[in-house]
Parts: structure tokens; C-alpha cells; sequence
């Protein structure tokens, strides 16, 4: 299709779309990424505490047990999280919001996922479908669209926190409200956690960098060596606090810490602590 | 320690059981979370009976993925107890005995526990699929419209189960990770 003199638009129908998003919510569900697997193998040989070695050993079967019996990995199917890159030179055809519920409402009901969202926060009745999806769009260059979903559990959202701090505050302020967030979310969260971290910003966009920090593969830190060792001082921390798989006690109590940040106001010193449990999702593909 | 019990469990049994024992239970247990558990405390409210048995019972707090063809349950691990922590007391005291969910519960959830000698038991969270594994049978018997959180009667086999908070109040949430703790200071 010819847009104007030169411009190329690559276009991509609705049906492309739900059906890469139905194929992207059951394997999320069913199947962990590497990274996260990788890692919790490794916390199980460096365990040194045998009820936690103990526990994440049982957590590292059920991983396997998921994709032998084609079963999700956790019954918390979660409230699908989608992300889209979308190349300014695609065209859809089509409404693209629908396009995604249509591909979450396929995908959780041909993959036997669970149904977990309420059409409304206070009324709350099922939607059945678990409809609809929260939608992230970036708008990037080039002409492909690249999709990630990410099912969010709730028992693990519910420990997030935000706060807005003081300047002043820096990094120990920073430090101390991460850590302090983990310690108390203790046992709930399904440790051991991913713990997502936005700093700067605004309020709403401190919230969804933290977010955006879980998209990163957990062996991945910051390319900024300043927040790659903030990201590994919190850890060191937070593995610190004895908490320990399933919080029975023991060193793993985080898998990493993925710090995610963006510029600020003078005033202000924005943070968020966005937790994932140990079967922490995404899938992702490129269209 | 470790156990393989049976439910319902007598008074022998649920005293016996300290705070990070291990027990494969076996027997029928009943499903309940959030929704659930709100219209089991209207019931009471309206003195009308409950969907399940209330006295000597156990509480799996859990909402199943949909089961694929060939399987009696989808995935089938815990959810976060401490949501259920305004309803257990008042079930503890009409004779429930057994709660299982992961996470922590709060101090009036302790209390109950230790003043009715019953036991709060956690599942291995995000385990779905092996705890799937251990469920033999599954109905719904009541509230069907509540989907995932409609209440389901269970029949389970060698559920592995840690004792979370005992009929004495010893709790594994506070001394799993003081006993660790307490680890690295004697290491020093």
C-alpha cells in the first residue's frame, strides 16, 4: 500500500494479531522463560539452607511438570499484560484493541487458562473471558510489531508498592523503601520474587517502568553500571532478609532486581516496586 | 516430621503437628477464596446453612484453572491467604479445622487457631501443576456462577502440605527465617 511518495506501509490484519497474542498467553502460561529457569536452577544448587533447597526443588519440578502435563504452571493465569512495539510503518486493519482481548479471549479459553477478571474493581463480576487485557503501546520505528505478554499474577501485584520520595532521600532512600517493600511483602508474594523498580519520572510513569523493569531478562543488568550495581547491592540486600522460598526461611528470597528508570522533576524522586513471583511470565513475538 | 493423614483429623493428630512438619494429606477437602468465603459469611449472617460441612472440615484455598479434556483438575496451587483473614476466624469457631493456602495470617487468625486447636497448612505456592497431580476427584457444589472461585468438594491424595501455624501458635513465617538467620550469625 502506497501512502505518499516513497513510504512503504507494512500491514497486518486484526486475526494476525489475536492470533499471535492467543498463541503468546498459553505459552507464557505453560512454559518459563529461560532466563527465569536458568535462574531458579542455579538458586537451588547455591542454596545453602536445606529446607529452601528442599522447597526450590520442588518449585523446579512443577516447572517441568507444567510442560510435561501441558498444565499452566500456576493456576493464577493472570490479568494478561500486553506489550506492543508498534513500527510507526505498519498499518492495521482493523481496531488493534480488539484485536488483543480477541487474542486474550481465544487464548485463555482453547489453552484451559483461568478466568481472573472482574468487569469491575468494586461490583465485581467475572468477565469470563478474562477480557480485557492491560495494553501497553510504544510506538517505535520500522514496520514490524513485536508483541509480549505478560500474564501478571496477583498474589504477587498485590505486594507492589509506590511512593514519592524526597530528593534528599537518594539512593538509601531509594535502597531502604525497595528492601523495606520485599520485607514486607515476606511470604505472600510467592518468593523467591523478581523484583521490578522504576525510579523517576512521574507518578503514573514511575509505575509502569517498574513494570516494564520485569520484561528484562533477570540475568540482564542495567547497561548504566551505576544502576547494574544499585540492581546488586538491593539483591545482596534483600537476600539478605531471610525470607527464603515460599518464606519457610533461607537466602533465596529474590532472583534479581531489575532497576528501570527516566528522567525526573527537580522536585522529585518518584519509586516503585513492582513484584513478580517465582513463575514470573513473558512471551514475546515478533509480526 | 512428616506425616500421611487422613482427613477429617482427630484432635490427636492436629495436636501433635508443629510448625514445619511436613503432611501428605489425603481425603476430601473443600475449595473457597475470596468470593466464596464473603457468601458464606452472608449465609451465616442470614442463619442459612453453609455449602459444606463447617465442623472438623478442611479449606483449600484455591482457584483451579478449567480442566483440560482427560484431566479432574487444571493447575491447583494456593492463593494468598491473609485475603481470607477476615472470614477464618469466625469459621475456625464453628468448627473448621483445617485452612490451607500459603502466606502469612494475621494475629486474630493465630488466636483462632490456637483457641479452636486447629491448623493452617501451606501449599507449596505456584506449584499448580503438581499439586494438580494430587487431586483425584473434583465437583462443584455450590455457586457455580462464581467460576474459578465457586466451591469445589475435593478428594486429594498425599497433598504435600507444610505446617504453617500450629495449634500452638508456632509459626514458620517468623521462625523459618529467624532459624536461618540465627544460621548466618553462628557461622560468623
Amino acid at each position: 500500500m502506497n501512502c505518499g511518495p516513497g513510504i512503504a506501509m507494512r500491514r497486518l490484519t486484526a486475526e494476525e494479531i489475536s492470533a499471535a497474542v492467543a498463541e503468546l498467553c498459553i505459552r507464557a502460561n505453560r512454559q518459563l522463560p529461560e532466563d527465569i529457569v536458568g535462574a531458579m536452577n542455579d538458586a537451588k544448587t547455591s542454596e545453602p539452607w536445606p529446607v529452601a533447597e528442599a522447597t526450590l526443588e520442588v518449585l523446579c519440578r512443577n516447572i517441568e511438570a507444567a510442560g510435561d502435563m501441558e498444565l499452566p504452571v500456576c493456576q493464577d493465569t493472570g490479568m494478561a499484560c500486553v506489550f506492543a512495539s508498534l513500527g510507526q510503518d505498519v498499518h492495521i486493519e482493523g481496531d488493534f484493541k480488539q484485536a488483543v482481548n480477541e487474542g486474550v479471549r481465544r487464548g485463555y479459553e482453547q489453552g484451559y487458562l483461568r478466568k481472573s477478571v472482574v468487569a469491575d474493581p468494586l461490583r465485581r463480576v467475572n468477565t469470563g473471558d478474562n477480557t480485557p487485557a492491560a495494553i501497553t503501546v510504544e510506538l517505535v520505528p520500522g514496520d514490524s510489531l513485536e508483541l509480549t505478554v505478560v500474564p501478571k499474577g496477583f498474589g504477587s501485584e498485590n505486594m507492589s508498592r509506590l511512593a514519592m520520595l524526597k530528593p534528599a532521600d537518594g539512593v538509601e532512600g531509594v535502597k531502604r523503601f525497595v528492601v523495606d517493600t520485599v520485607k514486607t511483602a515476606g511470604a505472600n508474594p510467592c518468593p523467591p520474587v523478581v523484583v521490578g523498580v522504576g525510579i523517576g519520572g512521574t507518578f503514573d510513569k514511575v509505575a509502569a517502568l517498574a513494570k516494564q523493569a520485569l520484561l528484562r531478562p533477570i540475568h540482564q543488568r542495567n547497561q548504566d553500571e551505576f544502576y547494574a550495581r544499585l540492581e546488586e547491592d538491593m539483591l545482596r540486600e534483600i537476600n539478605l532478609l531471610g525470607i527464603g522460598p515460599q518464606g519457610f526461611g533461607g537466602r533465596t528470597t529474590a532472583l534479581a532486581v531489575n532497576i528501570e528508570t527516566m528522567p525526573t522533576h527537580v522536585a522529585g524522586l518518584p519509586v516503585a516496586v513492582n513484584i513478580s513471583c517465582h513463575v514470573t511470565r513473558r512471551a514475546s513475538m515478533k509480526l | 516430621m512428616e506425616y500421611r493423614l487422613k482427613t477429617p483429623l482427630s484432635r490427636e493428630e492436629l495436636s501433635k503437628l508443629r510448625a514445619g512438619d511436613m503432611v501428605y494429606l489425603s481425603g476430601v477437602i473443600y475449595t473457597a477464596r475470596d468470593a466464596a468465603h464473603k457468601r458464606m459469611m452472608e449465609c451465616l449472617d442470614r442463619g442459612e446453612p453453609l455449602p459444606f460441612e463447617i465442623r472438623d472440615s478442611a479449606v483449600y484455598y484455591v482457584g483451579p484453572t478449567p480442566e483440560p479434556p482427560g484431566r479432574v483438575i487444571g493447575s491447583a496451587g494456593p492463593t494468598t491467604s491473609g485475603r481470607m483473614d477476615a472470614y477464618s476466624p469466625r469459621l475456625l469457631d464453628l468448627g473448621q479445622k483445617i485452612m490451607i493456602g500459603k502466606g502469612m495470617r494475621s494475629k486474630e487468625v493465630l488466636e483462632a487457631i490456637v483457641r479452636n486447636a486447629g491448623v493452617y497448612l501451606a501449599a507449596m505456592g505456584g506449584a499448580g501443576a503438581l499439586m494438580s497431580a494430587c487431586v483425584k476427584s473434583a465437583r462443584v457444589i455450590c455457586w457455580e456462577d462464581l467460576g474459578c472461585e465457586a466451591v469445589r468438594r475435593l478428594e486429594v491424595e498425599d497433598m504435600p502440605l507444610t505446617v504453617a501455624i500450629d495449634s500452638l501458635g508456632g509459626n514458620i513465617y517468623e521462625s523459618g527465617p529467624t532459624a536461618y538467620l540465627d544460621s548466618l550469625k553462628e557461622g560468623k
